[in-house]
Formats: C-alpha cells, structure tokens, sequence
C-alpha cells in the first residue's frame, strides 16, 4: 500500500490529479501556496486569477474564488478586484511569458503603484502551453522552438531580471522573492510571507518560482534537476530581494 | 452614508462627459477605472472630482487593456464598474470585452467617437459602430445605445447599469465627440423619483463562506478543451440574447407610414436628420424618419416593416457605410433601394441631408 503526500487543506479534491504534465513544476508551486493558505487559514479571503499558459490548468485547482483571465491580463484584473473590495486577498499567478512578455506593462505598473495584491510568476525558461517557444527568461545558449541554434544575446538580450526589476521600481512596503521548486519549504516560507504582506497592507508582493519543463525542455529526471538548479541559478538568484520596512542608508 | 448626488430634479447646462460623470454618480456607479483619451477625458476629470464627496473610487490604469481588465475586476468583485474610451483606446478595449462576453459580465463602457482609422482626429465620428457591435474575437454579445442629446447621454448611461446587470452583457454607451464637448442643458435627476429602480449588483467572488464547504468555489473560466464543449456554451448565450433582443431593442421614428423615403441614422447626426425630414415634409416631400437608438441589438422588426413599406432607404452617417452594412444585414430580401450619404468622420447637417433628397427626387 502506498502512502499519499499530504495535500494542502484548500486544494480541491474533485480536480486532482492535476492536469500538469509530469514532472511539471506548477504542481509544486501551488503546493507551496497551498500549504501557505492553510497555515494562515485564508482560504475563504482567496481571490486566485489565473493567466493563459501552462498557468491556466489550475482554474479548478483549489477550493477558493477563481478566474482565469486573458494571457498576460492577470494583474489588471486582480487589481480591479482588490481596488472594489480590499477585503479579499488577491493572488494573480502567471508564467514568464504572461509576466514578462505580453504582460510586462501591467507588472511594472502595478509594482510602481506598489498594488495591494500578490503575483506569483512561474519561470521555466519558456512558453510551455504553445510548445516550447523562447521566452524573455530563455537563457543564453537555450534551443527553444524558436531560437532553434540556442538564444543569442546579442540578436535577443539577456533573461529577463524580474524580481530585480520589481525591487527596483517597488515603493517601500514592497515584498520581492525568488525561490525554486527545488526547495519548496523555502518557496512556501516566501509565498506565506507576500501573502502576509498583503494582508498587512504593505503594499505589492511579488514571487517569482523557478520552474521546471520537462516536456518541452526534452530531458531526463537527473538533467531536469540539474538545469532548474544549476543552470537556471546562474542567472537568476534565489532567496528574498526586498522586504517591507525603510530602505538602509548608504554605508550603514 | 453620503447624500445623493442630485436630490430630486436639477436642470443643468454642461457637456457631454460631465453628464455621464453625473449620470454614473446617478446610477450608484461604485468604481471608475480609466486611461486617458480625447475626447473622453472630462469624464474622468468629473468623477475624480466627485469620488470623495460621494464614497466612489477611481482608478488610473497604464492604458486601455488595463482600463478594461480592472473594470472586468470590479464587476467580479460585484461593484457597477464603469470605464469610458474613444479610437485607438476602444481598439484595445475589445479584447478585455471579449473576456466580458465569455463570461457574461456586466462590464460598462461609455464610447466618445473620434475619427479614424488609427490616431485620425481626437474631435468626432461615428466610425466606431462595426467595432463597439462587433468588435473582439467573438459574436458580439452586447449591448450598444447611440445617444444623440446630453438628456439621452443621461438617460442611457443610467439605463446601460441596469441592462448590462440584469441580461449579463458588456453594455455600452456610443457618444462621439460632439456630444462629450459641447455644452447642452438637460435635467439631472435622481433615478428613483422617476420611478427606476437600479438592478441589484452581487460579487462573483469573494462572497461569504468557505468555498468547498459552505457553498461551491466559484471557478469561472474561458478557455475550454474540446470544440463541443464551447459550442454548448455559446448555444446557450445567443439563446439568451435572441430571447433579450427584442425587450432590449429600442428606435425612434416618425412620418415612415405614408413615406416615399425614409431616412435612417444614428445618434448625433440623427438630429440633422429629424430637422431635415420635418423641413422636407413641409416642403411636401414624402419622407420618414428612423432611428436605431440600440445599434445592438438593432430594432429588427421594426427596422423590416419600414423598409417593406417604403420604397427608398438612405442611410445617412459620419462614417462610411457602417451603420449602412448593419440595416442592410437586418432588412436582407427586402426589395428596397437602398441610397446614402456618408461622411467619414465629418458632422452632418439638416442642409446637406435636405439637398441630397432633393437632388435624389428632383
């Protein structure tokens, strides 16, 4: 007899298995804001948007309020629900391409009016739902569907530095992370504290997760590990980037 | 709680955006979310303005796709949620209403034309027709109201909460130019002393309860797996929209009964057209009057008869031949000729309408 993992408590029973691929990494990520809704008891404030991509499968993922919205359109309408009830606690999840991409102007915008809301943007280095297509978050030598030869910098920059950019252009009050499904007590510690962040009112949080696609990637278990971990970390750092609370003072 | 807006009746003399500020206000509108564009501008200026005095809330976006997405927020949060656009604004506001459509949201959005196509003139046209009835990757799911006076441009922005809240579709309001900036008098009133009651609004999410125990999340989505399951969908809202069309339908006509000709138009240049055909009658003529107040869903029946009873229709309108493409789809094996007199992105006036007649009949 085999035992099951635990599920979080707000996951909704009726719609798993999930849909994700195997080895996908979004089953991990909505693990971690599982557990972080559990552990501060706020299923019932939930509002979860969801954007179009890979990210779309999980519009019957938990037992909370859910939309699925337009690709790269989930911030605005998160937004559009927090500014007409702040009462809810508002989640917009995203992948690279919906964050980065299409749906960049909404991310910088959002993060400069410092937004009430939580987004958690899923990186896995491409565009999973269309088949593998270069992202902003590609990394330079990557072959996607279309960067074939692996992406050239010079022709189409460097990955995208999003938590970075968010800390920057953030007021004060911002929560800025980066944390991986390679460590997924650590992404769900991030998660529970953006959540937190916004239920103090701070102001915008913002998770980035480092991902995995196997499918799209084409490799092994042991190759899918090794890239999430020590390729992708070569150009996009883990750990927290931004918390609440005044900026230090130069040479202090 | 804050006093009403306007207690009782007031006639006021003002412009066209300040009217639909005050009709919003009016409505019980709760949220405004907006990105600026000429020539609508002055209605985010007026309910700016207002927010405080009256407990609303307004809110700046980064552009018009944002403008539409949290408008498309609000109502979800279960506020009447309004936005206003023109041109290239309501080009971007067609994909945030195609999500309105899928999933039946109440979704406001008051319309100023401008001239097109692309940026053209921030002053006037009414070239915003095929896009504001058809506009989106889908099949038009919606409400439009052309206005043609500063009392309609109150009226119908009332009105437009109350159709969108109760049949569930995107409503707009389609001004243009002219109306949103010149100034024009009109009574201003509370709905409830004429006798209006406002549809009640409800949250799609964030109701009381926890989803899964005390009642069934809420899981709305859009994008669906296989074609029949789609199919199914749509089935049932254009069921829903056929049933709604006609209570929705509205039309203004005079003299069609006895008429030769009947002219056919649409808001602002509506009025060129009424003075014309009463100036034409006097003269003898034997001339009608007809016109569409909701572009969408067109007064089809009505629309039928008139033309199965006279024997030319012109459509006159400041763009070219949009409003012309729709009648001719409503009135399709009608043995009427059909005439014109379009402008693309030009007012219109009662000279012009009278002299194309009198050219036509001699």
């Amino acid at each position: 007899m085999s035992v099951q993992p635990a599920m979080p408590k707000c996951w909704r029973i009726e719609s798993k298995p999930h849909k994700f691929c195997p080895g996908c990494g979004h089953g991990l990520v909505l693990k971690a804001l599982g557990q972080a809704i559990d552990e501060l008891g706020i299923q019932d404030k939930i509002v979860f948007g969801c954007d179009i991509g890979c990210s779309l499968l999980s519009w019957d993922f938990f037992n909370c309020d859910t939309i699925q919205t337009h690709h790269g359109r989930t911030t605005p309408v998160v937004t559009g629900i927090k500014r007409a009830n702040p009462d809810v606690i508002a989640v917009a999840y995203m992948g690279d391409g919906g964050g980065y991409a299409i749906g960049s102007q909404h991310l910088v915008n959002a993060s400069a009016r410092n937004e009430r809301i939580t987004a958690i943007l899923v990186n896995n280095t491409q565009y999973g739902m269309t088949g593998g297509q270069m992202a902003p978050t590609t990394m330079p030598g990557q072959k996607t569907e279309t960067s074939p030869y692996g992406r050239d910098p010079e022709k189409t920059g460097y990955p995208t530095q999003g938590p970075e950019m968010v800390a920057a252009i953030t007021p004060e009050g911002a929560y800025v992370a980066r944390g991986t499904v390679a460590n997924v007590k650590q992404l769900k510690g991030f998660i529970k504290k953006a959540l937190e962040n916004q239920i103090a009112g701070n102001g915008f949080s913002f998770v980035e997760a480092l991902s995995t696609c196997p499918t799209n990637w084409r490799t092994n278990a042991e190759e899918t590990w090794n890239f999430v971990e020590k390729e992708m970390t070569k150009y996009f750092k883990v750990g927290e980037i931004k918390v609440p609370g005044p900026r230090e003072k130069e040479g202090q | 709680m804050p006093e009403k807006p306007i207690q009782g009746e007031k006639r006021a003399f003002m412009t066209g955006n300040e009217v639909v500020a005050w009709a919003a206000l009016a409505a019980g509108a709760e949220i405004m979310y907006g990105y600026p564009i000429t020539p609508q501008n002055e209605i985010m200026h007026y309910w700016t303005r207002m927010v405080p005095k009256y407990d609303r809330r307004f809110l700046q976006t980064e552009d018009e796709l944002s403008a539409g997405f949290t408008t498309v927020g609000g109502v979800l949060a279960g506020k009447r949620a309004f936005t206003a656009t023109a041109g290239p604004g309501n080009t971007l506001m067609q994909e945030p209403l195609s999500m309105a459509e899928a999933m039946r949201l109440p979704v406001v959005v008051v319309v100023q034309q401008r001239g097109g196509p692309s940026t053209a003139t921030v002053i006037y046209s009414q070239q915003e027709v095929t896009m504001t009835t058809l506009g989106g990757n889908g099949e038009g799911l919606r409400v439009v109201y052309s206005t043609a006076t500063h009392q309609e441009l109150f009226d119908y922005t009332i009105k437009a909460f109350n159709t969108a809240w109760k049949y569930r579709f995107p409503t707009f309001v389609l001004g243009d130019g002219y109306q949103a900036k010149m100034r024009e008098s009109l009574v201003l009133y509370d709905p409830q002393t004429r006798g209006i009651e406002m549809v009640p609004t409800e949250p799609y999410v964030g109701k009381p309860g926890l989803p899964g125990t005390d009642r069934p999340p809420t899981h709305m989505r859009n994008t669906y797996n296989v074609e029949e399951e789609l199919y199914e969908v749509l089935e049932q809202y254009l069921a829903d929209y056929a049933k709604a069309a006609p209570q929705i339908a509205e039309y203004d006509a005079f003299d069609t009964e006895d008429a030769d000709l009947v002219i056919v138009s649409h808001g602002v240049v509506s009025r060129a057209c009424k003075a014309a055909v009463k100036e034409l009658r006097e003269a003898g003529y034997k001339v009608g009057y007809f016109r569409p107040i909701t572009l969408r869903p067109l007064p089809v029946d009505q629309l039928r008869e008139t033309a199965g009873k006279c024997k030319q229709m012109m459509v006159v309108e400041s763009a070219n031949g949009q409003l012309d493409r729709l009648v001719k789809e409503a009135i399709f094996g009608s043995t009427v000729e059909m005439l014109s007199l379009f402008k693309p992105g030009v007012g219109i006036t009662s000279e012009e309408v009278v002299s194309r007649v009198k050219e036509i009949k001699g």
